[in-house]
């Protein structure tokens, strides 16, 4: 018999060990690929630190990147934790940047700021949360498989969008869409000057609020238990009267809407415009915030900010060694993260068949 | 390595008998956390015999033969086959060595032909080139040889399940089993089935190989067996020629005397039922497809009043999962009523039922009883949204709630250890079953509806002693406070000691009916083998 006590440091080690052991792996392999390209390692990381946490603007960048993350991070790990792949963060994003951006652009100007952010920020979600129906129904519907239609809708979505701003929404020789003119989401630059001139915005501070929220969904709340339940045991949650069909399709629009919410940070804080292509694989990146933070809130927020270094950092050091570097590094990160779970939880012992 | 060369198995074709080594297990201990499934068991096999293992469901005879054949290490004590210690060794190694296990759940391709299976991992041919004309001829000379008919181009999708199983005794045999290790094979199988399983396995002791056998139907070790030997609670208790003993002897030993016979409490006086009053559970005509299309329930009447408990005894795979499910609304029923107090739900969802008053303690409790990650708390509030606080926004779970819930089921059951934070992966099988049981029969639904219909799958299967006699309590004090309890058990002494009447199911029909007192062990075997 394991005590609660022990049986909590092993969830603990379950969860951070893998973490620990990926960033050993990714730095070993750092090491040799700089060493592959005739750099020093030690001068490579100081850089990637000096352009990221070194100074305001790199700080600002990690925020604004690691912000989108957190919440496509959050799109990812709702369904999987009903036992779903949400490959299509990526599109549900966007497609919440387009609704964010199209009823922006579509408030009068003497709309109050407050209102014109709230009803943007609706529009972002209801956006991402439609895409995110899609699959689910399918899903439920007709036990299509998610990775394959949400992968094939990202293709859909994408290029429906695309041609939207292209053929009618588009300011002359640009791929945008007008400027919001009602109401946007302020730098923090304004508040913290050492901020100044990079594009993080308040939209952090909903990200961290999005996060304690998910947390309670997902933990403390009916939904959350029947997602978990579905997640861990469908044909126990089905027995027990959770219908898996229903409960599938709402972690998909709850994931969809946090895709959907993440665009505000681009289209309300950073352009105050929608624009093609603006996601840019950050809807993917997110698979490897939720893998990597491991359905934390916690985790989800660190492994955000992680890959938002590297991100960033590969800009930095980009002088020195290819950018493509830091690009390895993240998924290599990824790679050991998948691969040194399972072995990890082996190790400490399975329950009982 | 070890120290002696491993022979290289017998092409197949070339079935020039060898007789079998003896294959020994002794001291064998095997833990899954705090369960222990095997604790001091041994087992002996000497070639050219067929050894019946038996012992009731969950008495460790699965596991000890898992370690045989290579798919688990023993926590403790040793294996050796011919003289040779090989403890701990893989699956590979026990082919090799001629040890070959027949699962009771098929391992099988169904999109390949029967050919194309029994190959599988030793395909015939040249480099990448599989020959599957060559396979062909192969198995068919090994279908020749030993009498396991099965039509070898045929795809295993349309094979009937005793011709699954025989591609499964081929599959060992191709790869050279000279001892076969058969998991309660008769389970799946129709009477004549049986009788050809007997002649394969004959023939394949007359041909100096061994078998064992594991089950827990008595008239199959004295059919079949030269050696028995007898399992309890993880020990071995007894090893015996079975010309030396008969079947009441070892339903003695499989028992254990501590509870050599069952006690059975009268049935609860029952309020004649008014007239106009409607049954608590009636099913009518009902017909349930298997997933293959056939009928698995082929027309089923049923009606059971409050306060009674209708145990239905058949061999498995005769329609009793199928009709449970069908009532419990996880497989729809493609014709024919079922009514809860009057109320027809046979189309509702599985919600809808529990809300109209059915409880469904499920055959499986692992799979459909529990998440095995959650806590004891979680799973008893499983099914009850009543328990769930109508704030923030209708949202929030009553932790309040589930934890009183939880207390109330953990001393109701004894369940164990009595901690509602632990995962319920750690506890032992029997506390396992007592979640799911305190869970059912908690009595009340959402909305406060009374528990009216509890659908009792196999409820004690696997479980520790102390632990099934929790359990049929509860199902009585269920069936004295005036639920209506369906009873499906494996174990006829169960059923004897619990119902107040058996139905017998044979093909998917009810083929016989017994009231209490006016049944015997004799007449219920024929009702199930369909010899009457």
């Amino acid at each position: 018999m394991l005590p609660v006590a022990a049986l909590r440091r092993q969830r603990l080690t379950e969860a951070v060990l893998p973490v620990a052991i990926a960033a050993a792996i990714a730095l070993i392999a750092g090491d040799l690929l700089i060493l592959a390209v005739g750099q020093a390692p030690a001068t490579v990381y100081r850089l990637l630190l000096e352009g990221t946490w070194g100074n305001g603007y790199g700080t600002g960048q990690v925020l604004y990147k690691a912000t989108t993350l957190i919440f496509t991070g959050l799109a990812v790990s709702v369904p999987l934790a009903a036992g779903m792949f949400n490959i299509g963060a990526e599109s549900q994003l966007a497609a919440g940047g387009f609704a964010a951006g199209t009823v922006g652009m579509l408030l009068a100007p003497t709309t109050p700021a407050p209102l014109a952010v709230a009803i943007c920020l609706l529009a972002a979600a209801a956006g991402g949360a439609l895409v995110g129906a899609v699959p689910g129904l399918l899903i439920a519907r007709t036990g299509a498989n998610e990775v394959i239609t949400t992968i094939m809708l990202n293709v859909i979505v994408l290029s429906a969008l695309n041609w939207a701003v292209a053929a009618h929404l588009h300011v002359p020789e640009t791929l945008h869409t007008p400027t919001i003119r009602a109401g946007t989401v302020p730098r923090l630059g304004a508040l913290v000057p050492s901020l100044r001139g990079s594009a993080a915005n308040w939209t952090v501070l909903l990200a961290l609020l999005v996060v304690a929220a998910t947390g309670w969904l997902v933990v403390r709340s009916r939904p959350g238990f029947a997602i978990r339940a579905v997640g861990s045991a469908p044909e126990a949650a089905a027995t027990a009267g959770i219908s898996v069909a229903r409960t599938r399709v709402g972690a998909f629009i709850v994931g969809g809407a946090l895709a959907g919410l993440g665009a505000a940070n681009f289209v309300l804080g950073y352009k105050h415009y929608y624009e093609d292509g603006f996601a840019g694989g950050s809807g993917y990146l997110g698979i490897a915030v939720a893998l990597a933070g491991r359905g934390r809130p916690i985790g989800i927020v660190l492994a955000a900010l992680a890959f938002a270094t590297l991100s960033q950092g590969g800009l930095a050091i980009h002088a020195v060694v290819p950018k493509q570097i830091a690009d390895v590094l993240q998924a290599v990160v990824i790679l050991v993260v998948a691969a040194a779970t399972p072995v990890v939880a082996r190790r400490l012992g399975e329950p009982p068949a | 390595m070890t120290d002696r060369p491993i022979p290289t198995s017998t092409r197949p074709d070339a079935t020039a008998p060898s007789p079998a080594s003896a294959l020994a297990l002794s001291g064998i201990r095997k833990t899954f956390g705090s369960v222990v499934a095997d604790d001091d068991a041994s087992l002996a096999v000497a070639p050219g015999e067929i050894h019946a293992l038996v012992g009731e469901n969950g008495a460790g005879k699965s596991t000890l033969m898992r370690i045989a054949s290579g798919l688990l290490a023993p926590d403790a004590g040793r294996v050796t086959i011919g003289g040779r210690d090989v403890t701990g060794w893989s699956v590979t190694d026990a082919i090799a060595a001629g040890v070959g296990m027949v699962h009771q759940h098929f391992l099988l391709v169904p999109t390949l032909t029967v050919a194309d299976n029994v190959v599988l991992g030793r395909e015939p041919g040249r480099g990448p080139l599989y020959d599957p004309a060559e396979a062909r001829r192969a198995v068919q000379a090994l279908v020749d040889a030993t009498a396991l008919e099965v039509a070898v181009s045929q795809r295993v999708a349309d094979c009937s399940v005793g011709e699954a199983q025989r591609v499964e005794i081929l599959k060992a045999l191709y790869r050279g089993a000279r001892i076969l290790i058969l998991d309660e094979p008769t389970a799946v199988l129709a009477p004549p089935e049986v009788e050809r399983l007997w002649t394969v396995l004959r023939a394949h002791r007359a041909s100096g190989g061994s078998v064992v056998l594991i089950t827990h139907k008595l008239d199959e070790v004295s059919a079949i067996s030269d050696i028995v030997t007898v399992m309890r609670a993880g020990r071995t208790v007894a090893r015996m020629p079975t010309a030396t003993t008969t079947p009441s002897a070892l339903a003695r030993l499989i028992v254990g005397t501590e509870r050599a016979t069952p006690t059975t409490t009268s049935t609860a006086t029952r309020a004649p039922r008014e007239a106009a009053a409607p049954l608590a559970l009636d099913v009518r005509d009902l017909v349930v497809l298997d997933p293959r299309g056939r009928r698995a329930v082929a027309g089923v009447t049923l009606a059971i009043e409050r306060g009674e408990i209708v145990g239905i005894a058949g061999v498995e795979g005769n329609g009793q999962r199928e009709l449970i499910e069908a009532i419990a609304g996880l497989r729809a029923a493609s014709a024919g009523t079922i009514a809860i107090d009057g109320l027809r739900i046979e189309r509702a969802t599985v919600r809808a039922r529990r809300d109209a008053g059915l409880a469904h303690i499920p055959e499986d409790r692992q799979r459909h009883g529990l998440v095995l990650p959650f806590s004891i708390a979680e799973n008893l509030a499983l099914d009850d949204r009543a328990r769930y606080r109508a704030s923030p926004f209708g949202l929030g779970l009553d932790r309040v709630a589930i934890d009183d819930g939880a207390r109330r089921g953990i001393s109701a059951l004894d369940i164990r250890p009595a901690e509602p934070t632990r995962a319920v992966a750690t506890l032992s099988g029997g506390n396992q079953q007592k979640v799911v049981v305190a869970r059912e029969t908690a009595g009340v639904g959402r909305n406060d509806t009374p528990l009216r219909v509890l659908l009792a799958a196999h409820p004690t299967r696997g479980v520790d002693v102390g632990a099934v006699a929790t359990i049929h309590a509860r199902l009585r004090d269920a069936r004295d406070a005036g639920r209506a309890v369906l009873l499906v058990s494996a174990e006829l002494t169960e059923l004897l000691a619990l119902a107040d009447r058996i139905v017998v199911m044979l093909r998917g029909r009810i083929v016989a009916t017994f009231t209490r007192g006016d049944v015997t062990l004799a007449a219920l075997g024929d009702a199930m083998t369909g010899a009457r």
